[in-house]
């Protein structure tokens, strides 16, 4: 398929509408940040208490796993969003245009990223409010924002798998309910130390307790051992594959 | 005809969907500049030929060549020269009228987006919504923005898919008004109708499409020389209810 030239001009059109979507909906900024800092408010001062981390600052313990959410939220809504595309005229619409191929669905990926990245760094700006501290330098803070945007970008394919195959309105943002979850069974709130077996043998297994650990690490600035390249096999094993998976789904409906 | 006066060829057509034929061998031609009416039961197959000739469906069967492109072969240069207004009104219901046909405008990479859009807000009669959400619209008023949107970046041909299906009398009309002037301008469109009136009030060409084939195709007067010579009976003529309706609410369709 030859490059089009417009692609970045297309595909800038199409991140300013769904941005615009985004603003204009108080569901989705109530979802994917006002939720995420209740979260945080809640378990560090109602929860935090009885929780032992071993760690003096809970909210330092806590953020990690909270971004998660949120971005797991966050990536929901862009399922919803490409299904209502999709079910309505504008996407056929979009099609029969001279424009970029792709473009459409990777404006919905962009818009993503983009939108993942300002609740996250609003969460953030809230969990320094709340106590939040970390020493870490330029190169860490790096790493974490890679390992985030990773982790948007792998579930934001997913997502598009979801929103492209979805029969209905539910069925689009239904599948995030156990990416949402997930976090609680992982060391995201507490040290999995104190599951029961066969939880603790779940939660030290799926990828998000490697990710949560691995940003805790550079945070703190600890010595991040192996939890990040766990962390970045996950995300780029889930990436490719949710990728592959979406393309044929996109394939199918824009044939 | 030689090949610039026609718009649209098609010959033995064919498509099925899993196995069940819709499309079983269509063949009609498309005059440059005129009005073509695709006519048709519910289900008959109208709105399958038209993503076809759009390049939204990949035929079974059979060559389109539209504005002297193929369809199957050169996808890209029929999309230059068509837009699509389809069965469900293509537009972005969270934006408003104005950033929909901006967005458009930038979609066909033209100049002065800003100032096409306020153009066709002031000749589609809709300035006073442009900065109201689509949502707000009423079904009339956002199908008339559908087709301002489809008339951006001045297409050769026009494809309307069902124009008129769910306006109420007086929108008809409107609708029907727009889609004559623009042929004034030597735009070719072609309009599927369930509506004989419709194809009545506005086609220079009619086809019928029956059980996956045209059975007839013809101008109006054509047509109607299929069938015996009119009888003249004098009959006391009722007015419609569609008449009367009109005459109540003030408006009289100019012919």
């Amino acid at each position: 398929m030859k490059m089009n030239k417009y692609i970045f001009n297309d595909m800038g059109v199409m991140l300013g509408r769904s941005m615009r979507h985004i603003l204009r909906s108080m569901d989705t900024i109530i979802t994917v940040t006002i939720m995420p800092i209740a979260f945080m408010l809640l378990f560090v001062y109602v929860f935090g208490g009885a929780i032992k981390t071993g760690t003096d600052n809970y909210v330092n313990y806590l953020l990690p796993g909270i971004l998660l959410i949120a971005i797991a939220s966050g990536i929901s809504y862009t399922a919803y969003r490409l299904f209502l595309d999709k079910q309505r005229g504008i996407f056929e619409r979009f099609l029969s245009m001279p424009i970029a191929r792709s473009s459409v669905l990777w404006g919905h990926v962009l818009t993503s990223l983009v939108s993942n990245a300002i609740s996250v760094a609003v969460i953030i700006l809230a969990a320094l409010l709340m106590g939040f501290r970390s020493s870490a330098g330029v190169l860490a803070w790096l790493a974490v924002a890679g390992i985030l945007a990773l982790f948007t970008l792998a579930l934001t394919w997913i997502a598009a798998i979801a929103g492209l195959s979805a029969k209905s309105v539910d069925g689009a943002s239904a599948f995030s309910y156990p990416l949402i979850f997930l976090p609680f069974i992982s060391s995201a709130f507490v040290p999995t130390e104190s599951m029961p077996p066969v939880v603790r043998a779940f939660a030290e297994n799926q990828p998000v307790t490697s990710i949560v650990d691995a940003i805790r690490s550079l945070l703190s600035c600890k010595p991040v051992g192996n939890d990040i390249w766990v962390a970045l096999a996950w995300c780029l094993g889930i990436l490719v594959v949710a990728y592959f998976f979406a393309m044929l789904a996109y394939k199918h409906k824009a044939a | 005809m030689s090949k610039n006066e026609i718009a649209i060829s098609v010959q033995g057509l064919k498509k099925s969907y899993k196995n069940v034929p819709v499309l079983t061998g269509v063949d009609f031609q498309v005059r440059t500049g005129s009005i073509f009416a695709l006519l048709g039961s519910n289900g008959a197959g109208k709105t399958t030929i038209v993503k076809i000739l759009t390049t939204l469906l990949k035929q079974d069967g059979g060559t389109a060549v539209v504005n002297g492109y193929d369809v199957a072969s050169e996808p890209d240069s029929v999309r230059q020269a068509v837009t699509l207004t389809g069965q469900f009104a293509a537009v972005d219901e969270i934006l408003t009228g104005r950033e929909n046909l901006i967005m458009i405008a930038r979609l066909r990479h033209l100049k002065n987006p800003r100032q096409l859009a306020d153009d066709l807000l002031t000749r589609f009669g809709l300035t006073g919504a442009a900065d109201r959400r689509v949502s707000t619209y009423s079904g009339g008023m956002c199908r008339k923005l559908d087709i301002a949107m489809s008339l951006i970046g001045n297409p050769q041909i026009i494809f309307l898919d069902e124009p008129t299906n769910g306006l109420d009398p007086e929108a008809r009309i409107e609708v029907w008004k727009m889609v004559r002037e623009l042929t004034d301008s030597g735009t070719t469109v072609f309009l599927t109708t369930q509506y004989l009136e419709e194809a009545e009030q506005l086609a220079g060409q009619i086809a019928i499409l029956h059980e996956g084939r045209i059975i007839v195709s013809g101008t109006l007067s054509e047509l109607q020389n299929l069938f015996p010579p009119a009888r003249i009976e004098y009959v006391e003529k009722q007015p419609t209810l569609e008449e009367i309706f009109l005459a109540i609410v003030g408006k009289k369709e100019e012919k």
